[in-house]
């Protein structure tokens, strides 16, 4: 009984406990955001000194519940859009929610929309999200801070006689609110006794005389230790969080008297660098020594101190950061500019490794070194060469960087440096030489490869002639420098040029060769390469020729790697648009493979392996392929997907299945049908356009397709109502998918009365000749229903359809005939055409070898010759 | 010097110099004898003394410091005559511009240990890193400051812990890395006057 009670107790404790620990995680509320905005409004305008140079909200409209954004994007939890222009960054769009804070897709200029898409990871505040897009901010914030502080310890002096002054002040506020985001990160008891400390002045003074005694000698020490951290950057502030942290404080009140004996190892810093130091001092200062040698000694001294500075573990953050934070990065970059090669090596030995963190890689572009490191690439000294190409390698991972690299001229440095392998062929002593001009190149290849990344880099190696060099160091057999070539070729295949060039510089050829190392990151490239290259036919049929169709198919059987999958997978896809292609697969028993790769695999497999069979299944015998192996029931199921991509390439695959019977039949079952229809709600184009093309042959093969199609409800309105698309696939598909349906009189019915005849003559009016064989498909068939014919005519759909028989497309001619010869049945329309010129177009289409067209221009002139003489008749009579 | 002793001389160097060719060699030797002229006139001495060395040195290798330049000539002057002659002068030359890793470190590290026991001590590390500080506000600081310095050295470079640096110890740290090699001054040829030197030993005789 005691002992139940016990436990009964010990439960509600806990439960209290982890609910305080659950109310201090609140999320962002519209009275939170409000106030952070204000108070950032407070602190920004013109000038150095100010946080922000403006901060507006998008619209001045206030909802009585606090937001701003328009209700149906308040069901998603955003409260407002506010456009806020740092110093030093372009103006940021960003949509404040529940969640958090996060950049959207920015205000487009002519609607002034907002495009709501999120295009950022989500802070938890805006103050955390402007530190971390504007570094101007935050170094301005943490000045703000000195001073919030100040005041704050000035209030402090006397809390007792004013605590409501407190209140009334925003900046202890936001000193306060700083505190709580201590907490958060800390997630420990301790956290929360010292920010109660912090609170005292807004509690309501309860607490007995030895006990506030106790904690203002506490805050003593505090202050002390505050007043020492302040040289760095100070704490983020939140102000707007204030009102809750104080009706918080007081629950925390009770865990104080708990824990605030333990409260002197509580001191946890709230900002990055802070808690890099208190973690590890003796490096820090260590490393801060070292710098004053640096800043300090003759050559000598540096060399001694750049050595022992390599000994510690650069690949730390700590130590990147402490050696950042004790003015470490601007000395290591002034040594690159001195003549001495020593110190120069030492140093890009140490900024190569440190580089790897992102900060420093942004710390090392503001401070200007990449043009320094850009001029090293000239030095006859090649390790000094080569710390430099890698040091960019790793600091161009980001854009601003790789443009700074452009800028400065260093591709074309980068891609001499590739011609290193060449030129010292003659010389006697080769053996040693050639090993470190490898080494020259390797280095270079990988700057490049980081630097290719961005459009106008990946033509600046072009034109500085990179494509031939990379081509030949493409025949070494290295596996260290093969990597971060084809990794380059990669990149850089995702422009025409270069594919044109790849193809001419025979590329292909080694990289199949590469196909067949056991690296499997080389292998990963080089799929990735022919993924991007085989959009040409010729690579496709080069990739056959050179036997790279075996290797791609055998590496499938390799699942683990699912990036190399990826990329495999991709190649394939790629290289099975052609014919041939498809038959060495199947010869190879990839199809199988991929069919058995439908399942459990991550969506970038998925999507090529579902290209690639939708290509496959172009044949008969793939087709039959597939759905003995079962490939049917995965490919419908992933018709219910979200990708985008995916959904194209499974709508494509189904749709390519369903020309078989037996398949629709299995597709049928499984409702693929309905599946595929209710894509057609899809919000993009694209998957709209490709699961109308596949209904096409679902419509023709499906066994009681009228009916089929009737069932679904709100269907047939539903694609009607498509033909108000602006998109020209779109309609084209969906006009053929009318075409198919209306083979089914009721349904043909059905779509009349949804207006299908005035939105057909609305599009009449087009010059895409896809569309146009299409809508003169669909207005054929629909001329078989009622008065549709005298209808087409009275929306002004002949006259345009004449001008289509002056096409170039011979599908158009047949479909545009066939049409005409069906509204040629009603005398007005016959009227138009003979006015529109018709029967000049279709007496030389009499002529046509394709049988359809002789007949329909035939039938149709004869009905107007028919009028003709009918009229004349009446004439004379 | 007529042809045959010339002759001689030469066989007898590249017997033990294996880095430069006969030819050479030979221009080696002409070089020292028109230095040692230039130098001697006045001595009629068959070498180089400790001053006319360190002007060489110093206007063709590039040297700066006095007590390193010392240092180096003591390297090279094997038999302690307080004169190079001319093996010697090939000799040291060979690794000064031909030397491989290995000879370079054995060089070094004879031209950092001069009381001849074998290990730079730490006093020696002491003053050969005496001037590597920018004068500070006061003495005693900089001071404190090379005392530092030193210990960071001998911590990286003392693997035995035993105070001082042997030639093992030498060795680990440098094969390590190889910026150590001259980590107590520069006492051979920058990268970028080697070249140059050796086109002289090519092209100019």
């Amino acid at each position: 009984m005691k002992v139940g009670m016990l436990l009964k107790q010990l439960d509600l404790h806990l439960l209290n406990h982890s609910l305080k620990h659950i109310s201090l995680q609140i999320c962002l509320n519209p009275t939170t955001v409000k106030n952070d905005i204000e108070l950032l409004k407070h602190f920004s305008g013109k000038g150095e000194q100010t946080v922000l140079e403006s901060i507006d909200y998008t619209s001045d409209y206030e909802f009585s519940n606090g937001c701003r954004a328009p209700p149906w994007r308040q069901i998603h939890g955003e409260i407002c859009y506010v456009l806020v222009k740092p110093h030093d960054v372009e103006t940021l769009c960003v949509t404040c929610s529940a969640e958090g804070v996060f950049l959207n897709g920015g205000k487009t200029e002519d609607e002034g929309e907002i495009n709501y898409e999120r295009k950022s990871e989500i802070y938890k505040d805006l103050v955390t999200f402007l530190k971390e897009k504007s570094a101007k901010f935050s170094e301005n914030m943490s000045k703000q801070d000195i001073r919030f502080t100040e005041e704050w310890k000035k209030e402090n002096e006397e809390p007792k006689e004013i605590p409501k002054k407190e209140e009334a002040d925003a900046l202890p506020k936001a000193f306060l609110a700083s505190s709580k985001n201590i907490l958060e990160k800390n997630q420990i008891n301790f956290g929360k006794t010292q920010m109660t400390k912090r609170l005292e002045p807004s509690l309501n003074w309860k607490a007995t005389v030895d006990f506030k005694e106790h904690k203002s000698l506490l805050r003593d020490t505090q202050e002390e230790k505050h007043g020492g951290r302040l040289e760095r950057a100070g704490p983020p502030v939140s102000p707007g969080r204030a009102q809750l942290v104080r009706k918080s404080a007081e629950k925390i009140e009770e865990i104080l008297s708990d824990s605030s004996s333990e409260n002197e190892e509580d001191e946890e810093p709230p900002d990055h660098r802070q808690e890099a130091n208190a973690d590890l001092p003796s490096e820090y200062w260590q490393i801060q020594k070292l710098v004053k040698y640096l800043k300090g000694g003759n050559q000598t001294a540096t060399v001694i101190a750049l050595c022992s500075m390599k000994d510690f573990n650069l690949a730390q953050e700590t130590c990147q950061l402490a050696i950042r934070d004790v003015g470490g990065l601007e000395v290591l970059i002034n040594l690159l500019d001195t003549d001495e090669v020593k110190c120069k090596i030492g140093s890009l030995k140490i900024l190569k490794e440190i580089s790897h963190n992102p900060q420093i890689r942004r710390n090392i572009v503001d401070l200007g070194g990449l043009p320094i490191m850009v001029n090293i690439l000239d030095s006859p000294h090649k390790s000094l060469k080569c710390l430099a190409a890698e040091t960019i390698a790793n600091v161009a991972k980001f854009r601003r960087a790789r443009r700074a690299v452009r800028h400065h001229g260093g591709i074309t440095k980068l891609v001499a440096l590739l011609d290193c392998a060449q030129s010292s062929a003659e010389p006697a002593q080769s053996s040693l030489y050639d090993a470190r001009d490898v080494e020259v190149a390797r280095c270079g290849a990988l700057a490049l490869w980081s630097c290719s990344k961005s459009y106008a880099n990946k033509e600046a190696i072009r034109k500085a002639g990179g494509i031939p060099l990379l081509a030949h160091l493409l025949k070494t057999s290295h596996e260290n420098m093969l990597i971060p070539v084809v990794g380059t070729l990669q990149e850089c295949a995702s422009e025409e040029n270069y594919r044109a060039a790849i193809k001419a510089e025979r590329i292909i050829e080694n990289l199949v060769k590469n196909l067949n190392s056991e690296n499997e990151q080389l292998q990963e490239h080089c799929a990735m390469a022919i993924y991007q290259c085989a959009e040409d036919k010729e690579t496709r049929d080069l990739v056959r020729l050179h036997g790279g169709l075996k290797p791609l198919a055998s590496l499938l059987n390799n699942t683990d790697n699912k990036e190399r999958l990826a990329a495999v997978t991709g190649a394939i896809w790629k290289c099975s648009i052609s014919k041939e292609n498809v038959t060495k697969f199947r010869e190879y028993k990839a199809i199988e493979t991929l069919v058995g790769l439908l399942t459990d695999q991550p969506e970038e497999v998925l999507v090529n392996v579902v290209g690639a069979l939708g290509e496959c299944c172009q044949e008969y015998e793939n087709r039959v392929l597939v759905r003995k192996c079962g490939g049917i029931q995965p490919l419908v199921n992933l018709l219910v997907g979200i990708n985008q991509t995916l959904l194209v390439n499974v709508t494509k695959a189904v749709g390519a299945c369903a020309v078989e019977p037996e398949s629709m039949m299995i597709i049928d079952r499984l409702d693929g049908v309905r599946l595929l229809w209710s894509l057609l709600k899809n919000p993009h184009p694209d998957v709209k356009a490709s699961a109308a093309w596949a209904l096409c042959p679902c419509i023709q093969n499906a066994k009681d397709a009228g009916e089929m199609v009737r069932c679904f409800v709100g269907g047939l309105e539903l694609i009607v109502n498509l033909l108000k698309s602006d998109n020209k696939e779109v309609l084209a598909s969906v006009c053929a998918a009318i075409t198919n349906i209306a083979k089914d009189q009721e349904n043909l019915a059905v779509i009349t009365d949804h207006g299908v005849v005035p939105l057909l003559s609305k599009l009449a009016n087009t010059n895409n000749d896809k569309l146009r064989r299409h809508l003169a498909e669909a207005i054929s068939r629909c001329c078989m229903w009622g008065r549709n014919r005298v209808a087409f005519g009275e929306y002004k759909a002949v006259a345009p359809l004449v001008r289509y028989l002056k096409s170039n497309d011979a599908n158009v001619h047949r479909a545009t005939a066939q049409a005409l010869y069906q509204l040629s049945e009603d005398a007005d329309n016959c009227i138009t055409m003979h006015e529109n010129g018709a029967v000049k177009l279709l007496l030389g289409m009499v002529g046509s070898p394709d049988q359809d067209l002789q007949e329909a221009a035939a039938g149709c002139i004869s009905n107007i010759r028919r009028l003709a003489l009918a009229t004349e008749k009446a004439r004379y009579t | 010097m007529d042809q045959k002793t010339m002759k001689k001389l030469v066989e007898s160097i590249s017997n033990t110099v294996k880095n430069f060719k006969k030819s050479e060699v030979e221009c080696l030797i002409r070089l020292f004898h028109s230095l040692v002229e230039r130098a001697n006139v006045r001595l009629n001495n068959f070498g180089l003394d400790r001053n006319a060395f360190r002007a060489i040195l110093h206007s063709v290798f590039g040297m700066t410091d006095d007590m390193l330049m010392n240092r180096v000539f003591f390297a090279f002057d094997k038999d302690n005559d307080n004169c190079i002659n001319a093996k010697e002068w090939v000799k040291g030359l060979s690794v000064f511009l031909r030397g491989t890793f290995e000879e370079k470190l054995k060089f070094c590290f004879e031209v950092y240990y001069l009381n001849g026991d074998g290990y730079i001590s730490q006093e020696e590390i002491f003053d050969m890193l005496k001037n590597s500080l920018h004068q500070q506000s006061s003495e005693e600081e900089t001071d404190e400051g090379i005392k530092e310095l030193v210990d960071i050295t001998l911590k990286k470079m003392d693997y035995d812990n035993d105070g001082k640096i042997s030639f093992a110890d030498f060795e680990k740290a440098v094969k390590k890395d190889k910026l150590l090699l001259e980590v107590f001054g520069p006492c051979l040829p920058e990268a970028k006057v080697e070249c140059q030197q050796l086109k002289l030993v090519k092209g100019t005789f």
